[in-house]
């Protein structure tokens, strides 16, 4: 069934942390097994934030000298940061298994981003100025709690409760997706993909990595294929609902947009609340009430619906 | 008291299930279906119904309780002959009102989330905010008035009563709908109708692609534009009798344009599809 949630503020920023926590936890009935927020902070220019995993959560308790694996992982990482020109200028190890650093990079982004991920067992979450990208099993109260995710202050944010039905229960199948190697795009989904294989075997020729089995990992593939291609958001996602097959809604964030797209028997939910200076949606009311308590008037999207807003 | 009923059928159906290899077996267990016998009694109510009284009327704040506790204080509210309840802060709580078998005036300040009022057979329900999918699913009699917007699946399997939203709905309104009305007093989205067996639709804003898809029967009304029409939908001509009923609901609830009805356009099932020819099911499984 899966939940999506998102918000963007206009001209302002918010603790968008604890608004999207509190959205996703009134949907943790749509998805328990895993919780995903991809939140927008004030972008660095030059600096990037980079959030990478080492293992899977289930991995660290099984013994075997895994903690030490990890840390050996972690420093090949560091070394090749640093062997490729970026200065780490801050470091955080939020979990035993996933670590956030802030670095200063010149060169060529996906180039190391690459590079880092042939670490093995290492796959970068977030890679870019503003995307704060963190996902893990548990619900959203749990991981925004181990992240340290309340009180973050930003412009918008996409966020995804899973109920695993296309593949398994781990991280690397938990969704917001960053559409590597496009910095600062990330992507919700909720729904099935039927002709992902050849989606994703087209994409594959055309040199793009995919780290998972999951469905949804091709819309963030396909819509980085795209934007790198010069297309705008919207474009990207008024052509997917003509070239992905399937029932989906799904969220669509950048730097300072986020869009939304509607499959063409809008078989999937998506409530929508729009004012001057917020705009929320979420697979179901409930989760806007649980920042919105009040009378509010919202809608739901139609099939073939495309929408972007800006921050 | 409603009377019960057995529901056996005739010896040509039975005949003709045991030809084609089909068994029937006698279901001897308890059952909650019960069949009214309409000569009986000109007003029906469930033999666990409670008499309540419209003047007899309260309150319940939802904030802060969950959705089964919101339904079980409605019914015990109702066993005391509370006729009039209204509900505050619903805030879009999923399941509320729902498997309501009696007569009530109930009332949401606020809005409902998924399957609101469904199962419903009997009370009139108004919903000062909007609701989510699958509002009064399978409703069998009384009437909803939604007065914001509506998800998608509104009204889905009704068998009747009026169900009514004066905004627009999201898609597959009506789906598989067996009897009574729904009215839509802005769009509505694609695959509206889809199914419908019996009853009417009114939209009186825009429909979305498949209108009607493979309706069986029933009809559909639309003021505005339709994008397209499903599979076996076709339009057939507004009858004085059609403008007179469209007429008639739409004043009773608010919604009759200023300009009439003559513009709408009715919609009705071509019946041209395989499951209207004339082959018995055993040819049909040889030609198949």
């Amino acid at each position: 069934m899966c939940g999506i949630a998102g918000l963007i503020h206009r001209g302002k920023r918010s603790d968008v942390g604890s608004e999207m926590t509190a959205m996703l936890q009134a949907l943790k009935h749509r998805g328990p097994d895993s919780t995903g927020f991809a939140v927008y902070g004030e972008p660095v220019e030059g600096d990037y934030v980079l959030r990478l995993k080492a293992a899977e959560q289930e991995d660290m308790g099984k013994g075997r000298g895994i903690d030490r694996i990890v840390d050996e992982r972690i420093a090949e990482v560091e070394r090749r940061m640093e062997e490729r020109g970026a200065v780490i200028k801050a470091r955080d190890r939020v979990r035993p298994h996933a670590v956030r650093y802030v670095l200063s990079h010149d060169g060529n982004t996906e180039a190391l981003a690459r590079y880092i991920e042939e670490v093995d067992g290492t796959e970068i979450l977030s890679f870019g100025n503003g995307l704060e990208l963190i996902k893990d099993l548990g619900d959203a109260t749990r991981v925004a709690d181990e992240y340290k995710l309340q009180g973050f202050q930003g412009t918008h944010g996409i966020g995804h409760t899973r109920m695993a039905t296309e593949s398994d229960v781990d991280i690397r199948s938990a969704h917001p997706y960053w559409a590597f190697p496009y910095n600062d795009v990330s992507v919700v989904h909720n729904g099935q993909i039927t002709n992902y294989w050849n989606m994703r075997r087209e994409m594959e020729r055309r040199g793009h990595r995919f780290m998972s089995n999951c469905d949804s990992e091709l819309l963030a593939v396909y819509t980085a294929h795209n934007l790198a291609n010069g297309m705008t958001l919207e474009e990207s996602l008024r052509r997917s609902i003509d070239e992905i097959d399937g029932v989906f809604t799904y969220l669509v964030a950048t730097k300072d947009q986020l869009g939304m797209a509607k499959d063409t028997m809008a078989a999937k939910p998506l409530v929508l609340y729009e004012s001057d200076d917020l705009i929320a949606m979420a697979s179901e009311e409930v989760a806007i009430r649980a920042i919105l308590p009040e009378e509010i008037d919202t809608v739901d999207p139609y099939d073939e619906e495309v929408r972007v807003w800006q921050a | 008291m409603a009377g019960m009923s057995a529901q056996k059928p005739a010896d040509g159906q039975e005949q003709r299930a045991r030809d084609m290899g089909m068994t029937t077996e006698a279901l001897t267990g308890r059952t909650q279906q019960v069949f009214f016998e309409p000569s009986e009694e000109e007003r029906f109510t469930y033999p666990w119904a409670a008499d309540v009284d419209y003047n007899k009327r309260t309150e319940i704040d939802a904030d802060g309780l969950t959705t089964t506790e919101v339904n079980k204080r409605l019914r015990d509210l109702m066993a005391e002959g509370f006729g009039t309840v209204v509900i505050q802060n619903p805030r879009g709580k999923h399941g509320l009102g729902v498997g309501i078998l009696n007569r009530l005036n109930l009332i949401f300040e606020g809005s409902l989330g998924y399957f609101g009022v469904g199962l419903i057979d009997g009370p009139n329900v108004r919903i000062t905010g909007r609701v989510g999918w699958s509002c009064a699913e399978n409703m069998m009699a009384g009437t909803v008035v939604i007065e914001k917007n509506a998800g998608s699946t509104f009204g889905a399997a009704i068998r009747g009563g009026d169900l009514v939203c004066k905004g627009s709905v999201g898609s597959r309104t009506g789906i598989d709908m067996k009897g009574g009305t729904i009215i839509v007093g802005g769009d509505t989205g694609a695959l509206s109708g889809f199914m419908m067996q019996r009853g009417r639709m009114v939209v009186c804003g825009n429909a979305g692609k498949n209108l009607g898809d493979s309706m069986y029967d029933g009809t559909i009304y639309v003021g505005g534009e339709i994008r397209s029409l499903g599979v076996d939908a076709v339009e057939a001509e507004l009858t004085d009798l059609d403008r007179a009923w469209l007429t008639r609901k739409l004043r009773q609830y608010g919604l009759l344009p200023e300009r009439g009805v003559d513009h709408f356009t009715k919609v009705v099932a071509g019946k041209q599809l395989w499951n209207y020819d004339n082959l018995e099911p055993n040819e049909k499984k040889l030609i198949l």
